[in-house]
């Protein structure tokens, strides 16, 4: 069955196409993106199932891996794959309400039709690819898909503020391209290989020195992208001026991919945990910075944007410990933060329908004119701050477990940090809610009624997210064993160099040691 | 011989530093124009990195074209992908500066309103109140900071470009 793992890249890309024939016809664009996001889904369900038995590789055009672009599917991925697509989805179905309702009251933030449905699908596509690429330059690709088609995104319409923003998103994640770019320059100078599972038994035979500074490049990249303090700067400034649904999958995807890719690395790539304790000052510095960032905004989207600087720090956090507990939790919190921040952002798109702004000097009294609105705000709020019950609390305990069980003070500061964090997040979230749903409006709020078409999967959103929290055994387990095969290495190396050195499909003279024949300036490079 | 046979021109070594150090000066320019230059630098830059990273240049990318040491068609394939990256996104900011200019008659990057109308509203010590008048004057002066990137003083010039 290892046939469907390039499906999610290559069905939303056909489809994209499609949509881009269908211009004209917005209904019909609307069907075709919806279809490819559904078929996305459901392969990456069975994905899911399938990567349990262990990771399903496919090398692209019957190349064997080292020579070809291996894909692989791993459990990490399969479940990144499945809650990405899950939010993708449920993002799609709300913009197709808010199209249809932006037609009727035709206000001047409306979207040009055509471009939306086609750019929305490739941004699938490449948050897919990056997903399940077993290459490193073809995880530069999909960050390159993924970044074409945000760049449009988030300048939708060319509005005089979306420009202002958008030029600092384009040009910081230029930046952060090149020096990926960069980095992957020097690896394949050092290494002769970008291969993930090739790189990951050949980079820990480089000096330590030359080790360190690879990594150091691929971090500072990824960084960028994740928002990780100091590189964060640009996240609040750039996604608030989004349309809501664009923001919302910004919010949620974007960011995580970045996550991921930091993940993958620091575990495939550079396990000998060089860097960790510097990680742990940096997520401590992310989650504080940025919740004191949130603290002091009065907007709505704005805050949002700097809790989701801060939350970025927990996985930091869990990704610098590298234990087994530490690993599993950040899986968990990944999975659980990419749903609650969507769904918040998507439920503030609608306060912003219904009370015309998301200022929150300027809302008011909001539970009593929509009180559904005020629930279905309420309990995605509760869980990103991580109130018992629900899933941001198991994430943030297994979280804090792993600190402690770290036992140096470092650790425990970052604990410290860690449940600060969470307390303001409380207190940022619980002003924001008392000034738009409890206090009552300076002046009256516009008479519009939210439509069921946008109400609706915005809801399913906050269900989904809930249901992480019922659903928190299973997917614990899960995480738990994504985390151990990410820690013991072999799983992903054995899947794509099955004799360990070449993958399954053709490949001319299959030498023994050494494919890249004049790169490498090492030792080994065995040119005539 | 193994080494200097892959050991890359000392020429491409130092033509990459000066597009990188340029380029890296003009990404921290305010004009959008100057960023795009800079962008443009620094991609090529790094694609020449690329190829210094496949090793020695001269010899040919294809297996059995001669008896001699093939070069190696990777980091080729590579750079042929960034070039094509880098320009699709030199027309995106292209259009980003027109457009800049279509609105405000200038393509300069903007500060940011809100963290100037948070700042203000922290100093007055009423970020928690509901009065709202720091905001207008914050839009104004943001949209006042400017780079001297014109000779030409700026009233007049601007007007002359509408």
């Amino acid at each position: 069955m290892s046939w469907l793992v390039p499906l999610p890249v290559v069905v939303p890309l056909i489809c994209a196409g499609l949509a881009l024939t269908q211009a004209r016809r917005p209904r019909v664009q609307a069907v075709i993106s919806l279809a490819a996001l559904s078929v996305v889904l459901t392969v990456a369900v069975v994905l899911l199932f399938q990567a349990d038995a262990g990771p399903l590789v496919v090398n692209v055009g019957g190349w064997a891996a080292p020579v070809g672009i291996a894909l692989v599917v791993d459990r990490l991925a399969a479940l990144m794959l499945v809650v990405s697509s899950i939010v993708l989805l449920g993002v799609l179905a709300y913009s197709v309400g808010q199209r249809a309702s932006d037609v009727e009251s035709s206000d001047d933030e409306q979207t040009p039709v055509s471009v939306f449905h086609p750019t929305y699908l490739v941004l699938a596509a490449g948050v897919a690819n990056a997903f399940v690429s077993g290459d490193l330059f073809n995880i530069y690709v999909a960050f390159e898909i993924v970044l074409g088609a945000s760049f449009v995104l988030i300048t939708l319409g060319a509005t005089s503020d979306r420009i202002r923003a958008g030029t600092i998103y384009v040009i910081v994640s230029l930046l952060s391209s090149v020096l990926f770019l960069i980095a992957i320059a020097l690896i394949y100078a050092a290494t002769g290989t970008l291969n993930l599972a090739q790189l990951g038994q050949r980079l820990p035979e480089l000096p330590e020195g030359t080790q360190l500074a690879l990594q150091v490049m691929l971090l500072l990249g990824f960084a960028i992208k994740a928002a990780i303090f100091p590189l964060s700067a640009w996240l609040p400034d750039s996604y608030p001026t989004a349309p809501a649904p664009v923001t919302a999958v910004f919010a949620g995807l974007l960011t995580k991919v970045g996550v991921y890719a930091i993940i993958r690395t620091q575990t495939l790539l550079f396990p000998n945990g060089a860097l960790d304790d510097v990680l742990l000052v940096i997520a401590l510095l992310t989650m504080v910075v940025g919740i004191l960032g949130a603290v002091a905004q009065d907007d709505l989207k704005r805050l949002l944007s700097f809790t989701l600087v801060s939350h970025i720090g927990y996985m930091i956090f869990g990704i610098a410990v590298a234990s087994q507990v530490g690993m599993a939790a950040t899986i968990f919190y990944v999975a659980h933060h990419i749903t609650v921040q969507t769904a918040l952002f998507l439920v503030t798109g609608l306060i912003e329908q219904r009370g015309g702004t998301t200022s929150l000097a300027k809302l008011g009294g909001l539970a009593k004119l929509a009180p559904a609105l005020a629930i279905i705000f309420f309990v995605p709020a509760m869980n990103l701050a991580g109130i018992p019950p629900l899933s941001g609390f198991l994430g943030k305990v297994g979280l804090l477990q792993a600190g402690i069980d770290l036992g140096t003070p470092l650790g425990y500061a970052v604990v410290i940090a860690g449940l600060a964090t969470s307390l303001l997040t409380l207190y940022a979230i619980i002003k924001a809610w008392n000034k738009a749903f409890w206090q009552t409006a300076p002046s009256e709020l516009p008479k519009v009624r939210t439509p069921r078409s946008m109400f609706g999967p915005a809801a399913a959103l906050v269900v989904a997210s809930c249901a992480i929290t019922f659903l928190a055994g299973p997917l614990y387990r899960y995480a738990d064993d994504a985390a151990t095969d990410l820690r013991a290495r072999s799983p992903y190396i054995d899947a794509v160099l099955v004799d360990g050195v070449r993958g399954d499909g053709q490949s001319t003279e299959a030498e023994p040691t050494d494919d890249a024949t004049t790169t490498a300036p090492e030792p080994g490079g065995e040119d005539e | 011989m193994i080494v200097s046979d892959n050991t890359p021109s000392m020429v491409l070594v130092v033509v990459m530093g000066a597009l990188i150090a340029t380029g890296v000066y003009l990404l921290l320019e305010r004009s959008l124009t100057r960023v795009l230059i800079g962008v443009a630098l620094v991609g090529n830059g790094v694609n020449l990195l690329i190829l210094i990273a496949g090793g020695a240049a001269g010899a040919p990318p294809l297996i059995g074209s001669s008896d001699e040491a093939m070069s190696d068609p990777l980091p080729q394939a590579l750079v042929l992908t960034a070039i094509v990256i880098t320009l699709g996104f030199t027309a995106f900011i292209l259009a980003m500066a027109y457009r800049s200019w279509q609105l405000h008659g200038h393509d300069e990057v903007q500060d940011d309103v809100e963290d100037r109308r948070i700042a203000r509203r922290a100093e007055q010590g009423e970020l928690d109140t509901r009065s709202d008048e720091a905001t207008a004057n914050a839009a104004l002066e943001a949209a006042q900071v400017r780079d001297e990137t014109e000779d030409v003083p700026d009233a007049t010039s601007k007007e002359g470009h509408r």
